[in-house]
């Protein structure tokens, strides 16, 4: 019983997509920062695959190192989103169109 | 081992796990109330059945008989989606503890905890990376607060969910932090091989558990982080009831906020459950030789249950004395003392385990 | 086995981003992103890698989600508003998503040949080893994501604070 590795790319690149969709078509700036964590997510899927194709370890620790920032992308988006907020009173992307209020 | 009989003993110590968990967590409550009691110069429940100990009972009834309302303005599915989640991550940690040593009945032996096995030289192994899950169970555990706060639509839930979230991931680093100095010295992260690396004794008296080999101020660090990770006093913020009502479960009622009230309960007897292994060696302890071998074989489990109940009754204990934190003190403490404390007690840790090798 | 749990999950992280995509509210979307995550760690566990699965449910599902969760209950974000921008980029988004697809989806038929298949559990990492590797070989990128976090640690903390004078 094996899965072929193709599945998990598809898989992956399915996220991915899923997650340029999301980022362009969505105007919650929340929701787009989590579309880009569902595309971080779908290159960790292909990390681990062909880690596993190649059986070597490196493909984890690059895991590791997306986590990772991925960790201070959220922390310092969501302190953005929140000084934004305080400001303009929105989280629609259109509307934070002025350099200064 | 077949398959099916894996299958089957696995199912018989999920039932008999899960019963016996269920039971403790309804007899805390009742144990809480009557030394509470017994604290604050009163009898505490004493009507229903010989020193009230049928109170649990009647409570379960009552909280099945209640109307189970569900206010209008709430997210529906969010909203009860909730107390379920609370309850199963809270339950769903015990079967990673190793509760007792390798028994062997009808021909089967195999370790008194729900994922362990017994592998080919007769030695009790678990997941390797156990400890690991049980963190990750815990840290699943605020969203039961988090969303029951923000879907009731009420200004004390959000408050109180907004809190218990801030609280406990801030408590979290500190909580993980406190652990690492035992698993530097026990060089593993499987919790039965942990217990395995605390059986030995000196002088075969004095007992090599962690919290004697230089582990105590993690040992403080875990319990304060721990009493903050279950919201009880002194950091039951999340449920403040002089200034949340009953905070993030201010809108349940009936077998809803029973959920919520079990989930904490088991959540505390979870956090006594890796006390007691990572510092207190588990069901190690010493052995009565005297006693008949048949009493013997249960010995273990009475030194787990001991240690259990004595960090419940900690719990208990400091709910009686304490006053509640006020909220700035709350992230002061975790952030600019327990944090630095802990990362030190890694660092000395470190070097002694460097040291010694 | 190994088949009907890959597709046990994968039906659900496809059903989790999809969920994101659809659902109007910000809560819901979060929701499905952490289902996502969860199941994608199933996923990592099918193929062996147990301490990367268990990271992810720590990092991914514990701590970056619970903050995204935290900052929606306190912005009190509701629904998505549809603009002229949101407009623009469904036009353009979706056909790019489909395009893309079909390349993807072209180029891996293409390579069929070399498409290997994977057994359950075929790379086996543990902690240890996985430790090993980030504190010897990859030991300057590991100081130097730390530095990363650092800055962004303090880079929160300056741009969260309230500028009362």
């Amino acid at each position: 019983m094996t899965v072929p590795i193709s599945w998990y790319l598809l898989l992956s690149a399915f996220l991915f997509a899923c997650g340029v969709t999301g980022f362009l078509t969505k105007r919650n700036v929340i929701t787009l920062f989590m579309s880009i964590e569902l595309m971080l997510n779908g290159v960790n899927l292909s990390f681990i695959a062909f880690a596993t194709r190649l059986q070597t370890l490196d493909g984890h620790i690059f895991v590791f190192f997306v986590m990772v920032v991925a960790a201070a992308e959220a922390a310092v988006g969501l302190a953005i989103i929140i000084a934004v907020y305080r400001t303009r009173e929105t989280l629609n992307v259109d509307r934070v169109n002025l350099l200064k209020l | 081992m077949s398959a099916l009989t894996f299958l089957i003993v696995a199912l018989i110590k999920i039932a008999i796990t899960l019963g016996v968990l269920l039971t403790v967590v309804a007899y805390t409550v009742w144990l809480e109330r009557k030394v509470v009691g017994r604290m604050q110069n009163r009898w505490g429940p004493s009507r229903v059945g010989p020193f009230g100990l049928l109170q649990p009972l009647a409570d379960g009834i009552k909280f099945l008989l209640k109307e189970d309302l569900t206010p209008p303005y709430v997210e529906k599915n969010i909203y009860l989606l909730a107390p379920g989640l609370a309850l199963i991550m809270a339950l769903t940690s015990i079967a990673l503890v190793p509760i007792g040593p390798v028994i062997h009945l009808f021909g089967i032996s195999t370790p008194v905890q729900i994922t362990g096995v017994v592998d080919a030289a007769g030695q009790p192994s678990d997941i390797n990376v156990g400890l690991l899950i049980v963190l990750g169970i815990t840290s699943l555990g605020v969203y039961g607060i988090a969303l029951a706060g923000w879907s009731s639509n009420s200004k004390y839930s959000l408050l109180g969910s907004l809190r218990a979230s801030a609280q406990m991931v801030s408590y979290e680093v500190s909580l993980g932090l406190s652990l690492v100095g035992v698993l530097l010295m026990s060089s593993t992260l499987s919790l039965s091989g942990i217990v395995h690396a605390q059986q030995s004794t000196w002088f075969g008296v004095i007992p090599q558990w962690f919290l004697f080999r230089g582990q105590f101020v993690a040992f403080f660090i875990y319990m304060i982080a721990a009493f903050a990770e279950t919201n009880r006093i002194p950091f039951d913020l999340p449920e403040a009831e002089t200034e949340l009502v009953a905070g993030y479960h201010t809108e349940y009622s009936a077998m809803k906020f029973a959920m919520f009230f079990m989930a904490e309960y088991a959540n505390m007897v979870t956090v006594a459950c890796i006390a007691s292994v990572m510092f207190l060696g588990g069901w190690t302890g010493p052995t009565i030789s005297f006693l008949p071998l048949a009493v013997q074989a249960f010995l273990p489990l009475v030194w787990f249950t001991a240690k259990i109940f004595f960090f419940l009754f900690l719990y208990i204990w400091i709910r009686g004395t304490l006053p509640r934190f006020r909220y700035d003190q709350l992230m002061a403490f975790g952030w600019k003392f327990l944090f630095p404390l802990a990362l030190a007690n890694v660092i000395v840790t470190a070097f002694f385990v460097a040291w010694r090798a | 086995m190994h088949q009907f749990l890959f597709i046990v999950f994968a039906v659900f992280c496809a059903g989790g981003a999809i969920n994101l995509l659809v659902q109007r509210k910000t809560i819901n979307s979060a929701l499905s992103l952490i289902v996502v995550m969860g199941s994608l760690a199933m996923i990592y566990l099918l193929l062996g890698a147990e301490f990367v699965a268990v990271v992810q449910v720590i990092i991914y599902a514990g701590a970056i989600m619970v903050l995204y969760i935290f900052v929606i209950m306190l912005l009190n974000a509701g629904d998505e508003e549809a603009s002229k921008g949101s407009n623009v980029a469904k036009y353009f988004g979706i056909p790019g998503l489909f395009i893309g697809g079909i390349i993807g989806i072209g180029v891996l038929l293409k390579h069929r040949p070399n498409d290997t298949p994977l057994k359950l559990g075929a790379l086996y990492g543990p902690a240890d080893q996985v430790g090993m590797l980030l504190f010897t070989k990859y030991l300057l990128a590991f100081e130097v994501t730390s530095v990363l976090v650092l800055i962004a640690i303090m880079g929160a903390v300056v741009l969260a604070r309230r500028s009362d004078s």
